[in-house]
Order: C-alpha cells, then structure tokens, then sequence
C-alpha cells in the first residue's frame, strides 16, 4: 500500500503541469501559410504558437464572419479550470498521504480517478460546445458564405481531436504537453487503485 | 562490341558528373545555397540574386528613388537622398561589399559607394533597406570605394577625379600639381554599423581607380590603383596612357589613424550631408557636417608608397592570405602581382625609386612576385576561390583566367558573353572566399537573349569552379549596370532576416498603433490625417473638409503582423509615388488637391481577397469653403 500510496501522491501533481504548458493544440496550415499557424490552449486562455498567430488567425476568420478567438475574461473557463486542478491536485495528494498512513483505502484512490476521468469528459464536452460555437455561430454580415455541396451553409468548427480540411486550411487538433502530462498523472493514480487492490486481495488471502 | 563499351564507359563517368541544367536547378520551392548582391551601376540601386539559379529575388533602392516602395518619395526617406548639392534622387552604384569579422563575412551590413554624387550607403542585411548614406566632401567619382577592412574598421572612399581642393574657381589647365586626389576612410561604428569619415589623405592629383584592403599579414594596409599619374586634363584616351607604369597607392591606414589619433591631420571647412534611417520610428534625419580633418600624407612618414604597376592597372585585388596584390594593367595582356613581403623588405631597406610628390616610389623589380603571361586582353579585376587559385576578367578579349598563385601559371580559360567587367565569388574579399561559383558581369548582351530593343539588360555567366576546369552553367539578365557585386551563404543570412516590424515598437511620431487613434488634425492649410491600414479597409475612409490649396500628409500605419503582407497607398493626382507600407510600420505621403471634388484612395498593393474594396474618398472643398473637417468608418 505505501508504494500504491506514492503513486497516489505523485500522480495527481503531474497535473500541475496543466499551469505552465497547454493542453490543446490547433494549427491550421495553408500554401499561403508554410509557418503554420497555431494556438495553444491553455486552461487559463488562448496562446498563438508564434506571437501574433492570434491576430492573424482573427484576421483571417473575419472573412467568414467568425468571432475573434476569446480572451481571458471573456471565457468563465479560464478563470474557474485553474482552481479545479488545484483543487484535484490538492484532493489527490492528500488521499495519497492518508492512503501511507492507511487512513484511507485504495478505493479512494479509484474515486479521485473516476472524479478526475468525469471532469475531463466535462471538460472536452464544454470545449466541444466552445468549437462548436466558434465554428457556427457567423456574423450574418459576413463577407464570404460559402455553403456545402448540399446548400447548407459550411461551418468552420475545428475537430475536437484529429485533422480536417477546411477550405484551404489544414486544421489538426491534438492534446499538447500539458494534456500528456494530466495523462500520464491520471495513469499513475489508476495504477495506485490497482496496486492497492491488489494489495488488499493479498491481505484479504494472507488473513484467510 | 568495343566500340559500343568504350562508348558506355564514357556516359558512365556519369555518377559524379551532371548537366549544367541539374547544377542551377533549384526545384519550386526550394531555396539557393547563396545570396548575391549586385550593383546597378546606373540604376543606383542593388538587386539581390540567388545563387545558383540567377533568380532576382529583390530590388532594394539606395541612391534612387524607387515608385515600387516609395523609397525616395515618402516624407520618411526623402532625407536619405539630400547632399551638399540638394536633392539628388540618383547615384551611378559600383561595388558592394558585405561587412567582415576577422576578415570572415558576418552578413551584418553591405556598403556600397555613390560614385557621380559622392556617397557611401549603408543596408541593414536583416531588414535590406538603406539605414545610412554619407556624402564624401573633396571627392569626385567615387570610385575606389567601397571596400571594407577585415574587421569593417573603415570603409574607403577613394576619389576618381582629382579635383581642386578645396574646390574652387580656377584654370583647368593648370591641373597639375594643383588637384588632388582624396581618400577618404569613414569609420564604421562596430555596434550600430553608424559611419564618421575618420579622416581624408590628400593625394597626388592622379585618379585613384580601385581599391581593396590588406588582410591577415598586411591587414592595416589598404592599395590604391591609380591612372593619369600624367595628371592629364585633356583627352586623357591618349594623354592619361603615355606611362608605361603608373602606380599602386599603399596606405598604412593604422599608421594614419595613430597620427590622426594622437591629433594629427588638419581640419577643413567643408559642407555634406549624413542621413541616418531610424527604425524606431522609420524616419530619416539629415544632418549637414561643416568640417573634415584631412592629412597630408608627407606628415606622416612611412604611411604611403607608390608601387609602380604597368599599365593604366585597373583592378587591385588582395588575396585570402594577404600575400599578394594584383594589380591588372587595363592595356596590358599580362598582370602584375605584387608581393607584400617584398614590399615591407623594400621600405625596411629603404630601395626607392625616387618620388611623386615626396611619396617614395618602391622599385618595380623589387615588389614584384611575379607575372602572369595569359594572352588575354585587358585583365580588369580578380576573385579567389581559396583554394589557391585566382580568376581574372580580360576585358578586350571577352574571357575568364583561372591560374595559379605563386606558379603564375594559367590552368584555364572561359569565353564570357560578352566585354565582362567584374566577376564575383562569395567572400572574394575576405579570408574565407566560398569557391564554389563564380558570377562574370558582362558590359554587352548582344545575342544572349531575345532581343528587346536597342537597349539590352546586361548579361551574367555563372561558372561551376568546384573542379580543375570552369564550366559555364547558367547566364542570366541583370537590371541596370553591375559594376561588381557581393556574395555570400544564405545560411548567413536567411535566418536572421526580418519578418515584420513589431507594431508595440513603433515610435514615429504620426503611428496610430490601434485604429481608435486614427483621426484628422488640421494645422493651418497643412492636414495631418493619421490613418491605419489592415485587410482589407483603410480606417478612416471618408474624409471632409479638405480644402483647395491644403498640403494634405497621409501618415499611415500598417497594422498587419503577418510576413509579407504590405499594404499600398495612393491619392489620384498626387505628384509623388504610392507608398509601400511593411507590417508594423508608418509612411507618409504628402498630397495637395488643387481641385474640388470628391477623389478616391485605394490599397496598391494586392492584399487579400477584398483588396479591391480596400479604398476611400476625400472630399475637397473650395479654399474658402467652412465644412468642418470630418472623418469616418463604416457610418
């Protein structure tokens, strides 16, 4: 249990990583544009990969009428993610020291993952919202409308996860460092919940 | 059977060798292994090559005005163009020469000299605009300039035509001994690249032709070659090449800059003019120095002395080592090189051949490291590959001569197409020349290209010299009259090339750094309109309240922060250029409507899908009309 424990207490601070790198990345190439251009989602607001990509993607995306990309107080996410993290960070550290001092069992150490993994799926779902958002809701002024081959107007919502071609743009959404990090952190409290289970299986058989 | 073999061995070799075309090849969307910069001689300006596809990548505008940018015409740069003579909007530009570290390039800044009007520019290579000109006072026809010594300590500016000094008003036949003959070394600020002129020695009333800097063993040294050591006034064709030999200056310029150091030297009234670009505020300022400090040679002793070179020498090159000075007798079939050792042996031991004008002539035997027989015609000027070989133009006889330094033998001869000038290899004038290629600039086109006239562009050859014999790969058209040019890897400076200004850095006093400071200011019948540009709308793009008789300047700020993506300007009727504005920076144009109506303004430059929307109007009132003046966006 005391090395299921430390797990438990490392994992969660791999997500602190979330506060120094992105967890998103978008790039959007062109022929005009060999030096893609990028944005970097942090969990506190937009990034450009190079330092006037927002501008310039902005710049570009009025054309078709699309809003400018959100900055920090336009978004309730940017402000409210940080102190999720935090608080989980906190949470899961302090499950991992009661679980060494057997405060605790592994099934706590299940739950925080559970809580975390719930979260997530919020949070994807929310940034899917925001995509979604960002890439239908135009300006019926707009300058250019460009519908699809069906008559329906043509949406610009980039993927959620992978790449699609957007009228000359190439667009390609990964998870970025910060997102590996949290990756790598949540794997490391799930092994903590097995390791624990197997932990107890073991004691269980040793006292029968 | 056999014959057959013999036959496939012989396209066999193949592996190793390939066609001109594979070798200049350079596919879409690749980029060239060097940049070459090549003067325009009577364009004024220098035009950017690559090497080794002789693909023009760009025209920076130096001593002319320029309509494509505005260079010349907008309120920001006329500054660069004012002389002791005023407004002079072009120059004849002859040899650039990139700025050197340890005798090595560094793709900092390339000089190029002003030669009709006397001037030295100054081009930033991260940005490639013209940052500096200085006027040369004393000097007429710049010539023998503008070569740099191997730690960009100076940059020369040595006088064609000897002229009375100071000038005044006097007989031309009495010439001799009454002109002289400046040559001016201006100093190079090591961190800003800002030039001084240090000091002007007071030659001999010769013409100082062309110049190259010691390197290595005689860095401190600079040669001079000269003509009209007659000091002919009049139809010099005959009477400026009655000497066998004239000579080649040798200028001890650390001796000199000791002297002058330690308060030597004369200051001279003199009147010229210095213009500095800022790219803070991307403005240019004038100012006009009134003295100079000149030396007269016989002061300081040991500084100067004649090499006597014959015949009419033309070109005077250095070589890597700094061993050897060629100097190319223009009438002569054979050159002279000169060995620097010998020459230190000479003055150490004091074996003259009497004087010019109190300056020491060495003997010719003396100096002399040897000669090369080639049979060409009219050698001009030399380049080195750095792996022990020289190559020198022949003028008459329309070739290029590959021999060999210290054996002075010719190894190989090319036709050029045709009467060549310069030739060129990256870092010829350095300690590290690339002797990959070498680029002959040719004075006559003739039959090279599709006729387009009486007037043809001159003619380039690119040779491949990486092997024992040089092969002609590729001939290209020029722009203007390239005199020389200089060259170096694009690894230098590709990456370091600048992208855009950056809008936050912007301190010229008319930017409008976000569209809400746009606005129109009236001063008495001067209107200020400050106005932004971004794809695809001019902000503002209604203006009223102008009126007949208004001296109009439109300052405008490009907001972009994008590569490339300029925006134009331009008024109807305005008796000046457009503008070409960069990402991020301020230019302004001056307009004066001298009649009512309701005109238009658009975007000259093709910037995005609604370029052609990008435009505006201005209103022009009677003088004595009392409309408000107003200005609006989308209302």
């Amino acid at each position: 249990m005391k090395k299921a424990s430390i797990l438990m207490i490392v994992g969660p601070l791999f997500l602190m990583g979330l506060y120094i790198f992105p967890l998103w990345k978008i790039m959007l190439g062109a022929p005009q544009y060999p030096d893609p251009l990028g944005l970097n989602i942090h969990i506190s607001g937009l990034k450009g990969v190079s330092e006037f990509d927002i501008q310039n993607i902005d710049g570009l995306n009025h054309y078709i009428g699309m809003q400018t990309l959100p900055k920090v107080e336009d978004m309730w996410e940017f402000g409210t993610f940080p102190m999720i993290i935090g608080i989980m960070v906190t949470i899961g550290v302090c499950i991992g020291v009661l679980g060494y001092f057997n405060k605790v069992s592994y099934k706590w150490f299940i739950g925080w993952f559970a809580l975390m993994s719930f979260m997530g799926i919020l949070g994807m779902y929310d940034f899917n919202q925001w995509l979604m958002d960002y890439g239908t809701n135009l300006d019926p002024n707009a300058i250019m409308k460009l519908t699809n081959a069906d008559g329906t107007p043509m949406t610009y919502k980039p993927p959620l996860l992978g790449h699609v071609k957007m009228l000359n743009f190439d667009v390609t959404s990964l998870p970025a460092s910060g997102a590996w990090l949290m990756f790598v952190g949540m794997m490391l409290t799930l092994t903590a919940g097995f390791l624990g289970w197997k932990n107890a299986k073991k004691q269980k058989n040793i006292a029968l | 059977m056999l014959v057959s073999c013999g036959q496939q061995n012989q396209s066999s070799n193949g592996a190793l060798s390939s066609s001109a075309a594979e070798k200049v090849y350079v596919a879409p969307g690749e980029q060239d292994e060097y940049y070459a910069f090549l003067s325009g001689g009577y364009s004024g300006n220098l035009t950017v090559y690559g090497l080794p596809s002789g693909r023009m990548f760009k025209e920076i505008p130096v001593f002319s005005q320029f309509p494509t940018s505005g260079y010349g015409y907008s309120e920001e740069t006329k500054p660069m163009l004012n002389t002791s003579h005023g407004f002079v909007p072009w120059d004849d530009a002859h040899h650039p020469d990139i700025s050197q570290t340890n005798g090595e390039l560094d793709g900092r800044w390339i000089f190029i000299n002003g030669n009709n009007t006397p001037r030295i520019a100054r081009i930033n290579l991260s940005t490639f605009e013209t940052e500096e000109i200085i006027e040369v006072p004393n000097s007429a026809g710049n010539h023998s300039s503008s070569f740099i010594t191997e730690n960009t300590e100076y940059v020369v500016a040595g006088t064609r035509f000897s002229v009375p000094i100071p000038q005044r008003d006097m007989p031309i036949n009495e010439y001799k001994s009454n002109f002289k003959g400046s040559l001016s070394f201006i100093s190079v600020d090591p961190e800003h690249g800002h030039m001084d002129l240090k000091f002007q020695l007071l030659m001999p009333g010769f013409n100082y032709d062309l110049s190259h800097p010691g390197r290595g063993k005689s860095h401190g040294w600079f040669f001079f070659t000269t003509y009209n050591t007659e000091e002919a006034h009049t139809l010099q064709e005959v009477n400026a090449s009655q000497n066998d030999k004239d000579f080649i200056a040798a200028v001890n310029w650390k001796k000199i800059e000791e002297y002058v150091n330690n308060g030597g030297g004369t200051k001279m009234p003199a009147n010229y003019a210095h213009n500095v670009y800022d790219e803070g505020t991307h403005t240019a300022t004038t100012t006009m120095k009134k003295e100079v400090l000149t030396v007269d040679p016989l002061k300081v002793p040991g500084a100067v002395y004649f090499l006597p070179t014959p015949k009419s020498p033309h070109g005077c090159d250095v070589d890597p080592t700094g061993q050897y000075i060629i100097g190319n007798g223009k009438l002569s079939a054979d050159l002279t090189v000169h060995s620097f050792d010998k020459m230190i042996a000479a003055i150490e031991g004091e074996k003259f051949d009497g004087e010019a004008y109190g300056i020491p002539i060495l003997k010719f035997e003396d100096v002399l490291a040897g000669q090369v027989k080639s049979g060409g015609l009219g050698p001009l000027h030399t380049e080195f590959d750095g792996k022990g070989n020289a190559y020198t133009t022949f003028f008459i006889s329309s070739e290029v001569v590959k021999w060999e330094l210290g054996t002075w033998e010719v190894i190989d001869r090319k036709p050029t197409y045709y009467s060549v000038g310069h030739l060129m290899i990256p870092g010829g004038n350095s300690r590290k020349p690339f002797g990959k290629y070498v680029v002959a600039m040719n004075k006559i086109t003739k039959d090279r290209y599709l006729p387009t006239g009486p007037e043809m562009e001159h003619s380039a050859q690119i040779y491949d010299i990486s092997g024992d014999k040089m092969e002609l790969i590729y001939d290209f058209p020029t722009h203007g009259e390239p005199h020389y040019a200089a060259g170096c890897p694009a690894e230098l400076l590709a990456p370091k090339s600048q992208k855009i200004y950056r809008l936050d850095e912007n301190k010229h006093p008319y930017a409008v750094t976000s569209p809400t400071g746009s606005k129109v200011v009236r001063e008495g019948n001067e209107v200020h309109v400050y106005m932004s540009t971004i794809r695809s709308h001019f902000t503002p793009d209604n203006i009223e309240g102008i009126k007949v008789g208004d001296k109009v300047y439109f300052h405008i700020t490009n907001h972009e922060q994008d590569f490339d993506v300029p925006h134009g300007f331009a008024m109807i009727g305005q008796n000046t250029s457009e503008l070409l504005i960069m990402p991020g920076q301020t230019k302004t144009s001056v307009w004066e409507p001298k009649q009512v109506g309701v005109w238009p303004f658009y975007c000259t430059d093709f910037c995005s899908a609604l370029h052609q929307e990008m435009q505006g109007y201005v209103r022009v009132s009677p003088a004595n009309s009392n409309i408000e003046l107003s200005w609006s966006l989308g209302e």
